[in-house]
């Protein structure tokens, strides 16, 4: 009898290729194992409706429960595969999984969509009770809690997570301070115009923020967090701590695998793992970059959740997809919506639509006049404009695109300057 | 729970889809939670993706009204075949007013 695919990981990733298998055609088992006990659900609203009470555990879940016996898709919740080894006289891809509750859970093929955790601030004072994460739902679930009764919240880390949840603390009334190590907000995901938009805007809605700060420590008493320290010697007040300061890929089944791992679980365009019967997808992989396909990238999306898991779901059934997905992001800091399409690491132009003291604008990223990415501020059509001339390989001259007036779908055409070589892109 | 409504999907090849909604849900959560095929929905009902585009039924489409305008400029660029029914389905909130909606799927989502 087969033993069907094993899916590791009840991530978005980890759905969609259970959900892709079925859609395309496969009738093998299908087994989703996650984690944690609730099925799985949405992520990017924890820190944004979920903290503002506009959402709960049940409208984020994904599917209904009949989807998952409908779909004859065998969904394992509450175990944590701890042991995977591939068979060495079986069929090549097959072998056997074991979990932390001594589980044991055969499969012909693997996916890999084990996820990430959120970095730990290695600091002294980092066990004190009050220092908060956010990645699943049960952090999500406890920082909201705290959140109703605290007084000043320290949020350590200006990316999309910390200002996130900076705006929702904000929203509720509480005194909110973000703290950022780099000398500006959200470095790693939008160029310096829109950081420095940020931190402009939520200084206007009173949030404190800390450019090039370190944090040293954290202070408490009887085991609760007071305050945190700074390198610079000073001290904040702090009743709630939230830490966002990026994410680890959970490589060590990957490891055990004797996958090659660089900072996330390397894979081709085809989702292959370096062992070509294994696929991953997710945050918790490292892929070429998936419009130019050079060198090797970490997208931490749920659009390139989805792409990747489609594209692992039909190598896993032999068929090997070629398809380029344009990268796109999302970040809604309380009635700041940042939208992003594109990936702009290597851009040597930028072109700024609108005036940021608008609050609706965006930046247009170019290298060699050839059109990289978009970041949005509160103006969708230019976000779809963008995204739609990528998908399509095409340009949008950049002088033209500096006339807010223009709208920009008018300008979309034609294709683009040749590709140049991108070196080793950062996500 | 709250009071139920029926939606019904049709996909491209002509399949119905009748679908019990709760009150306050979206069209789209609504279909994704039920494994209804062709609503993408990738950014969670954020009217952030365009990739839950549907035709609302024209007997309907004056109940559930008119885009509004971020999802106006989403459905301008972001889809392919926009009609004058035209709605992202996460845009729309089930009502008891919508009891038996008919919505359309296209053939593809962008």
């Amino acid at each position: 009898m087969s033993n069907g695919t094993l899916i590791v990981g009840g991530s978005q990733a980890g759905l969609q290729v259970a959900v892709s298998l079925r859609q395309l055609g496969d009738t093998s088992p299908i087994a989703l194992v996650g984690e944690e006990h609730h099925p799985p659900y949405q992520r990017p609203p924890l820190s944004k409706e979920f903290l503002a009470g506009e959402a709960e555990l049940d409208s984020l879940a994904f599917r209904t429960p009949d989807f998952y016996a409908d779909s004859e898709i065998d969904l394992v919740r509450g175990e944590r595969v701890t042991e995977v080894s591939l068979s060495s006289s079986g069929p090549p891809g097959s072998g056997v999984a074991r979990t932390a509750g001594g589980r044991e859970l055969p499969f012909d093929r693997l996916a890999l969509t084990v996820g990430a955790g959120a970095r730990r601030l290695p600091v002294p004072g980092a066990d004190l009770g009050g220092i908060c994460y956010l990645r699943e739902y049960n952090d999500a679930a406890d920082l909201r809690t705290q959140l109703a009764t605290a007084t000043n919240v320290v949020v350590v880390g200006g990316g999309f997570i910390g200002l996130e949840v900076a705006s929702a603390a904000r929203a509720l009334g509480r005194s909110v301070t973000v703290v950022e190590a780099a000398e500006r907000l959200m470095a790693r995901s939008v160029g310096s115009v829109v950081s420095e938009f940020y931190r402009q805007a939520h200084l206007r809605r009173g949030i404190g923020v800390r450019l090039s700060s370190a944090v040293s420590g954290f202070q408490g008493e009887r085991g609760r967090v007071t305050g945190v320290e700074l390198s610079d010697g000073t001290q904040l007040p702090a009743d709630l701590v939230l830490v966002g300061v990026g994410v680890l890929p959970r490589t060590e089944l990957a490891e055990q695998l004797g996958l090659v791992c660089d900072q996330g679980i390397v894979v081709d365009a085809h989702a292959r793992t370096s062992d070509p019967w294994v696929v991953a997808a997710g945050d918790c992989t490292v892929q070429p970059h998936p419009i130019t396909g050079q060198g090797r990238v970490r997208i931490e999306s749920v659009q390139n959740a989805v792409a990747q898991a489609q594209v692992a779901a039909a190598t896993l059934l032999g068929r090997l997809d070629n398809v380029t997905s344009v990268p796109w992001f999302w970040s809604y800091q309380g009635d700041l919506r940042l939208q992003i399409a594109g990936l702009a690491s290597g851009y040597d132009t930028q072109v700024v639509r609108g005036d940021p003291d608008d609050e609706q604008f965006s930046v247009l990223y170019y290298r060699h006049d050839r059109l990289l990415a978009i970041d949005a501020v509160n103006r969708p059509a230019d976000y779809m404009a963008v995204r739609k001339a990528l998908g399509q390989g095409a340009n949008i001259a950049p002088d033209r695109a500096a006339d807010p007036t223009l709208p920009l779908r008018s300008l979309v055409g034609g294709p683009s300057p040749a590709v140049p070589a991108v070196q080793r892109a950062k996500a | 729970m709250g009071t139920l409504s029926k939606v019904i999907y049709i996909d491209s090849a002509g399949r119905e889809y009748a679908v019990d909604a709760t009150v306050g849900d979206t069209v789209m959560a609504t279909a994704v939670r039920n494994g209804v095929p062709g609503i993408v929905a990738e950014c969670g009902g954020n009217c952030s993706c365009a990739t839950c585009h549907v035709w609302v039924s024209e007997e309907f489409a004056p109940v559930v009204g008119p885009p509004n305008d971020m999802e106006e400029d989403l459905l301008d660029m972001g889809v392919s075949d926009r009609r004058s029914t035209s709605r992202l389905s996460c845009q729309i909130r089930i009502t008891e007013a919508l009891d038996g909606l008919t919505v359309e799927i296209p053939p593809e989502q962008p």
